[in-house]
């Protein structure tokens, strides 16, 4: 115990010794951290967008309108009679199909209006330009080519979308930003420990003195290297409530106050995946630090 | 107490041996003078009895144990029972007299009390009860190396090593040095001393060892540091 109070003194004297080294640790791992938890952030985020819009992945059988592609739909508008067969076709599925409505023309210019409300498209865009559509609710989203088959070439139907396929394309997107995140935020946490095995090699060289003296009088290897590994964890620790505090950040004015309001129609990450991600990020930051400098001890300040 | 057996060390980038085949046995509580020419070999005898280096043959064997065989661990243990006193001193600018010598205590793990009243009977053994506050940088030479000594003694080890002890001291307060380390090998301590102190050697009249290029020359009972005639 007293051995420990006395490890602790000249870990807070060889801190403040070694400040420029110290500033320069922490703030490293708070930037590397921050980056880290970032990366890890969007991953969450994706997950939750994943989550919530997987649930609610639809076939749309888009039917012909005013607008649509003559070659789509060499008869013009959809008849009522086109409609009701089309509607049979994908009923006669049968258990494959969870759920089916129809959404008309204006029914989703409410709901383009509603997803749009802060975005000057809303102006270049009329009712009439929206196709009305059937939305199909698989049981199992993999079906998607059944459906396709049953109805892609009936009369009236001028487009089968999956949006699977279409959200598949944006997390992919999203995946590939993550990846650059993670590996920037990967060759940062390399810069940290290289950092700080640095710092703990010229500290264990400015303090040869100390340690040969204690070597000498037969201080044994852990009280000689528990000080420069304490100040290590305790440089990563502040560093590491840093990158924590930009997290929360993050959480609060980006996400909560910024994204979220402008992007109503999709789920943000929560403050459970935050506070995760806080606590991984914290335990890499520390973890990392406190071994590089306990191997970084272990090698120059031999017996 | 300490025994050599056929004892040679050659360093890694050296091709001349720095001691070789050394056979050697002290007695607890001996007072040993080891003498020779620089680069002769005198502390890397010393070095061999601290554990800092390893014998390239032959055995060193301290209080019937093999030092070459103690486990890497287990060294700073074995350490504890050396005290070792250098010429440079080797004490630590920032604490004062006090704390210099409490030091070898807290880092081994004593208690408190026993730190207090250990480092005070040090440093009246020494003479320096009344510059305990002052710092290593407001001491004389001849005053750091009895900090130093009362450091190498707190822990009343058995065995003090000094490697030329006196080297940067004037002769007054070399004999001054002398007169307290035999003091303490009167305590029954016993005290191996590297020199090229000529003066202090003839003076003292203890048993001498002489090293030339790392071969044993000489181990005169009550020696003196040439030859005498
Ligand atoms: N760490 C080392 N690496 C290589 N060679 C060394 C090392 N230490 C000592 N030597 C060599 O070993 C030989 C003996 O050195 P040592 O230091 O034991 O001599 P010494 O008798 O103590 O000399 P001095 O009186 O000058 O202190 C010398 O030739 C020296 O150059
Ligand atoms: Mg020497």
């Amino acid at each position: 115990m007293r051995r420990l109070m006395l490890a602790l003194a000249e870990m807070w004297h060889g801190l403040r010794r070694n400040l420029t080294m110290t500033i320069a640790v922490i703030l490293t791992v708070a930037i590397s951290l921050t980056l880290f938890g970032t990366g890890l952030l969007v991953r969450a985020q994706v997950d939750a967008m994943k989550d919530y819009w997987y649930d609610r992945v639809e076939v749309s059988v888009f039917l012909c309108g005013k607008a649509s592609d003559p070659k789509a739909c060499p008869g013009g508008p959809v008849t009522d009679a086109q409609r009701a067969e089309i509607k049979a076709k994908i009923v006669a599925l049968g258990p494959k199909v969870q759920d089916v409505y129809y959404e008309s023309s204006q029914q989703a210019y409410d709901h383009f209006k509603q997803q749009f409300k802060n975005s000057p498209i809303l102006n270049n865009v009329t009712a009439d330009a929206l196709p009305e559509s059937f939305r199909v609710k698989l049981a199992n989203p993999e079906d998607f080519a059944q459906v396709a088959a049953a109805v892609a070439t009936s009369p009236g139907v001028e487009q089968v979308q999956d949006q699977r396929k279409l959200l598949e394309k944006f997390f992919k997107l999203l995946g590939g930003l993550q990846a650059i995140a993670l590996g920037i935020a990967i060759a940062m946490l390399l810069v940290t420990v290289l950092l700080v095995v640095n710092t703990m090699r010229v500290a264990a060289y400015s303090r040869r003195n100390a340690t040969g003296i204690m070597k000498l009088v037969g201080a044994s290897n852990f009280y000689i290297r528990l000080p420069f590994v304490l100040e290590a964890v305790v440089a990563a620790g502040i560093g590491g409530l840093l990158a924590v505090g930009a997290l929360a950040a993050e959480k609060v004015f980006l996400v909560d106050q910024i994204l979220q309001p402008a992007f109503r129609f999709t789920a943000f990450v929560g403050w459970q995946a935050v506070v995760e991600v806080m606590i991984i990020v914290f335990l890499t930051g520390v973890i990392l630090a406190g071994g590089a400098a306990w191997l970084t001890v272990r090698r120059y300040l031999r017996v | 107490m300490i025994r050599f057996e056929g004892v040679s060390k050659s360093y890694a980038r050296k091709n001349a041996a720095a001691l070789t085949d050394i056979d050697l046995s002290i007695d607890g509580g001996e007072f040993v003078f080891l003498v020779g020419a620089s680069g002769s070999g005198k502390s890397t005898f010393l070095r061999l009895l601290l554990c800092e280096e390893k014998a390239t043959s032959g055995k060193v064997i301290v209080n019937d144990k093999d030092v070459a065989k103690i486990r890497r661990w287990k060294v700073p243990a074995y350490r504890r029972q050396i005290g070792a006193v250098f010429q440079d001193f080797r004490l630590l600018p920032e604490k004062n007299v006090e704390q210099n010598v409490a030091f070898a205590l807290e880092v081994i793990g004593e208690p408190r009390a026993k730190v207090k009243t250990a480092v005070a009977d040090a440093l009246e053994i020494v003479g320096l009860a009344d510059l305990s506050q002052r710092r290593p940088g407001q001491l004389s030479g001849g005053e750091q190396q009895r900090v130093a000594i009362a450091r190498a003694f707190v822990n009343k080890p058995p065995l003090i090593i000094a490697d030329e002890p006196t080297g940067n001291l004037d002769p007054t307060t070399s004999l001054d040095i002398m007169r307290l380390l035999d003091r303490i090998n009167r305590t029954g301590t016993t005290v191996i001393m590297a020199t090229h102190d000529a003066a202090v050697v003839d003076q003292m009249r203890k048993r001498v060892v002489e090293l030339d290029a790392g071969r044993m020359v000489r181990d005169q009972v009550r020696g003196v540091y040439g030859y005498a005639g």
